[in-house]
């Protein structure tokens, strides 16, 4: 009975659940039109202190524009548009669905969606996907060598970029409207690779070089009008948009977003608090938290971020190429302090390892505090001070290298204060913000400690270990070298290629071997984990519906100011 | 005598008795001692300058009061630190515990020995701080007047007294500097020397020394002095001492040292107030610039730097060091106006 039971129970149950489901979605739609009907239209304003750069979504690497080209390109998938971990899932947008795995993971065929159209009006097709891969290698984006270059014929495209075919690694089929990937060994992040911006599908005839100021039309909800990096950018609706995946792309709600630049954070903070902008980019001044904690907490949203401060210690370089030196600086740093240089335990929490809490891979352990546990609890100086002695390291000058900003700067005046009670005859440099993290990236610099923050492309733990400390990220004498400590361990690397392979067919397993990765490279100690920021945001009284992704942050076009 | 011809009244169309009298007696004085009994008789002059005696001690005592009063080190980050206060722990970093408990904020003034001024974002000892950063300030000011008066009596007085090529020469050089607005020319020497330092031969100026900020806070304002210097000399070569000197056969070499330089001297004197104002005033800004002095030393300027970011909670911060290089400047200004006044021929000692 219990047997012939369970079945009817469960496939009733399954059967109410799915109307449950369906009958949740046709009332959110619903819902939805409601909103939109309400509260569509308006002038939303945006601030930042500066703008991020080229337009150019394969080349520009900034959080702060990718947000913008959410709303403006879309790829083959898309990280949901979600709020908070929703954000992480990745969604199909110009395809019509996540492909399974053929060859045992080595080749994926896409199906696009049929009639959707540019901004200029040309109807999206596989030699746009085509081109767009080639592209990447073209234009030399960030990422060609780190994402894309599993792809098959990916290795030719990055010695000779100019005659960039991927050839056998990707094919189009524009009667079909398919789209097929050749991968030279099975990648679990080849998803989300193709979810980033940089991974953009952008039309076939766009020039291979950076597009700089000028935007090159795409598929999103808006197009960029105009952009001035030295005033402001102006997003208007696409004219050709119409909404296919809410969770992909949706429709926004205002009409025009203005993005001015050049706005102080003091003076955002003010503007805002007067309606007369309605969010800021950057965080607040850290002396204006009280006083938006207080009279301001219902414009205030606080939401976690996967990403961690840190100061990277260049392994090469005296006194740090001394392993003792840099597990001292690990014990004698007071994490508390430094979140507190931040804003506070609700701003940031302090860590000692590298990947960030609650992220794939995580798992609690601190190995330098003064009762190593699972969390960070005080430093230990007198360790510190014994490892530092037993180095004989004491007394050579160190130079921190900040940003000049307020936060890096306080940080680095921090280390500094540590580095001189550790008996070095320690400094800080700070250097602007716009160059501060190609110069320690660059061992011609000899830059032997900098600060420097880390946030996430897309939530693997490969995206910080193997991103920040493998071999392949060490390039001696360049300004793209983002294993910034060049620490360079090849069984730590081989071990990360076992756990890439790995979580193709059991992610937990990975994640498992992730966690001890982390605590094998911080046992080595190439940089000192700071703490893991929060992020705020300070919006205007008319801002509504605000929804937070943990991927790419604010989704703008869904609040309205109206 | 002061006394006497300030308060003697005024005889129309002529000259008060008292002051014939004291006229009388400063004809038998030396220029130095006549110069001083003017100045001490300048009560705003007085005052300035025992303001100054008082930031200039406070500042040398520096030590002695973080060491024994606040009993902190103002060069350490305490952010975890407490005092106490009333027989209570008072944490020097106080998180926000209203609303939304964002944000952390230094103790404020507490107006006892310890954190007298409250704390900075680094949780250390304003007050202390501002001493430690005063001795810098008017260190700089001090050793880059020196070497700007230096410089500029050398290269004034050669293109005044040798004139011609000499002359052509070094006023180019000058007019180069001058070209360099001043401030754009010292911010692009210390963006470029602050962090390399700098080696002319055997000496090595090692990055963040202050002997940076001196070096290039007294080369830029040379031109300002040596053009005036070089007038002056230009005046007095022609004047009829100097011509009848060199009627007599005196050599050139004398007549520099006896007739000119001392001449020349009393200019320069008038102008060292001055210039260390100046000078104050260019150090704090190239210091809040981080260009200037470098941490973990303190001036005036690197304390207004650590304030910005505590204007709204913590704004003592900030207003400590910036009311301390107003009084100072302000103070050298009116000394100087008193100096200049007691020593300049051609106002009161004519």
């Amino acid at each position: 009975m219990t047997r012939l039971r369970k079945p009817i129970i469960a496939s009733t149950a399954g059967c109410a659940v799915l109307a449950l489901s369906l009958a949740g979605q046709a009332a959110l739609a619903q819902d939805r039109a409601a909103l939109m009907e309400e509260h569509r239209g308006g002038t939303m304003i945006l601030t930042a202190v500066s703008a991020a750069g080229t337009l150019d979504p394969m080349i520009n690497y900034t959080s702060q524009f990718w947000q913008i080209f959410q709303l403006t390109y879309d790829g083959l998938l898309k990280f949901k548009q979600g709020d908070r971990a929703e954000g992480f899932v990745i969604v199909p947008d110009l395809a019509e669905a996540l492909p399974e795995p053929e060859d045992g993971g080595l080749t994926y065929t896409f199906q696009l969606r049929d009639g959707i159209r540019f901004s200029n009006g040309d109807v999206v097709t596989a030699s746009d996907v085509v081109a767009s891969f080639q592209r990447i290698f073209k234009v030399n984006s960030p990422t060609s060598g780190s994402f894309y270059n599993n792809i098959v014929g990916a290795d030719l495209c990055i010695a000779e970029p100019a005659t960039c075919t991927l050839d056998g690694g990707i094919e189009g089929d524009d009667e079909a409207g398919t789209v097929t990937f050749h991968l030279m060994q099975p990648d679990s992040e080849f998803f989300a690779k193709l979810a980033v911006p940089h991974a953009s599908v952008l039309p076939a005839g766009t020039p291979t070089e950076d597009a700089g100021t000028e935007a090159i039309p795409g598929t999103g909800a808006y197009v960029i009008a105009s952009y001035d990096p030295n005033s402001e950018m102006v997003l208007t609706r696409n004219p050709e948009f119409t909404e296919w995946s809410v969770d992909a792309q949706p429709d926004g709600y205002p009409d025009e977003i203005v993005y001015r630049f050049g706005i102080s954070q003091e003076a955002a903070v003010t503007a805002i608090q007067n309606g007369q902008i309605d969010w800021m980019f950057d965080p607040p001044p850290t002396d204006r938290l009280p006083e938006l904690g207080t009279q301001y907490a219902d414009q205030i949203h606080v939401n976690p971020l996967a990403a961690f401060w840190y100061a990277p210690m260049n392994t090469n370089l005296a006194p740090f190429d001394d392993v003792r030196v840099r597990q001292a600086l690990n014990y004698a740093v007071d994490r508390n302090a430094l979140v507190g240089l931040f804003g506070g335990p609700v701003l940031a929490q302090p860590v000692c390892q590298i990947l960030p809490p609650d992220f794939p891979g995580h798992v609690d352990n601190c190995i330098y505090t003064q009762d190593p546990g699972p969390q960070w609890s005080a430093p230990d100086m007198e360790r510190a001070l014994a490892l530092v002695e037993e180095s004989g390291t004491a007394g050579q000058e160190v130079t921190i290298v900040a940003e000049d900003n307020a936060t890096s700067r306080a940080i680095g005046t921090y280390l500094q204060s540590v580095l001189t009670e550790l008996g070095y005859d320690a400094k800080v440099t700070a250097i602007s913000p716009n160059i501060q993290f190609t110069y320690i990236q660059n061992t011609d610099n000899n830059v032997q400690i900098s600060i420097s923050q880390w946030y996430m492309d897309y939530p693997a733990a490969s995206n910080f270990l193997n991103v920040l400390l493998s071999c392949a990220s060490f390039t001696p004498g360049s300004d793209s070298s983002v294993n910034i400590s060049g620490y360079c361990n090849e069984e730590l690397d081989a071990r990360m290629h076992a756990a890439m392979a790995l979580s193709i067919t059991d992610p937990d397993a990975a994640n498992a071997e992730w966690a001890l990765i982390d605590t094998a490279f911080m046992e080595q100690a190439p940089m000192v984990p700071l703490f893991t920021p929060k992020n705020i945001d300070f919006v205007s009284s008319r801002v509504g519906n605000f929804i937070f992704s943990n991927q790419f942050r604010w989704v703008i076009s869904q609040s309205w100011v109206q | 005598m002061a006394d006497t011809s300030t308060s003697s009244p005024a005889v129309p169309g002529g000259i008060a008795a008292g002051e014939r009298a004291s006229r009388r007696a400063r004809r038998g004085q030396s220029p130095w001692v006549r110069a001083w009994l003017i100045l001490r008789r300048d009560r705003a002059a007085i005052l300035a300058a025992i303001v100054l005696v008082i930031i200039v001690v406070a500042s040398l005592l520096a030590p002695l009061y973080a060491a024994h009063v606040s009993r902190t080190d103002p060069f350490r980050s305490n952010l975890s630190g407490s005092i106490t206060i009333d027989g209570q722990s008072v944490a020097i970093m106080q998180s926000s515990t209203q609303g939304l408990g964002l944000g952390v904020v230094p103790i404020g003034p507490t107006w006892r020995a310890q954190y007298l001024l409250g704390a900075d974002a680094q949780g250390r000892d304003v007050a202390a701080r501002l001493l430690y950063g005063g001795r810098n300030s008017l260190l700089i000011a001090g050793a880059s007047t020196l070497i700007c008066l230096v410089l500029a009596a050398l290269v004034g007085t050669c293109a005044g007294f040798f004139g011609g090529a000499t002359d052509m020469v070094l006023s180019r050089l000058l007019d180069v500097l001058w070209a360099f607005p001043v401030y754009l020319l010292a911010i692009s020497l210390s963006i470029v020397l602050i962090s390399q330092g700098i080696t002319i031969g055997p000496v090595e100026i090692k990055s963040g020394s202050l002997l940076l900020p001196i070096g290039i806070i007294g080369i830029i304002y040379v031109p300002y002095i040596a053009r005036p210097v070089r007038g002056r000399v230009l005046a007095l070569r022609g004047s009829e001492f100097v011509l009848a000197a060199r009627g007599l056969g005196i050599p050139r070499w004398r007549i520099l040292r006896k007739d000119i330089l001392p001449n020349v001297a009393t200019t320069l004197i008038v102008y060292i107030p001055l210039m260390m104002a100046l000078n104050i005033v260019t150090e704090s800004a190239l210091s809040f610039l981080s260009i200037g002095v470098q941490a973990p030393d303190a001036s005036w300027g690197t304390i207004m730097q650590d304030g910005q970011t505590l204007l709204y909670t913590r704004p003592v911060v900030a207003l400590a060091p910036g009311l301390a290089v107003v009084a100072t400047v302000l103070a050298l200004n009116v000394l100087g106006d008193g100096v200049r006044d007691a020593l300049d021929p051609r106002t009161k000692l004519r």
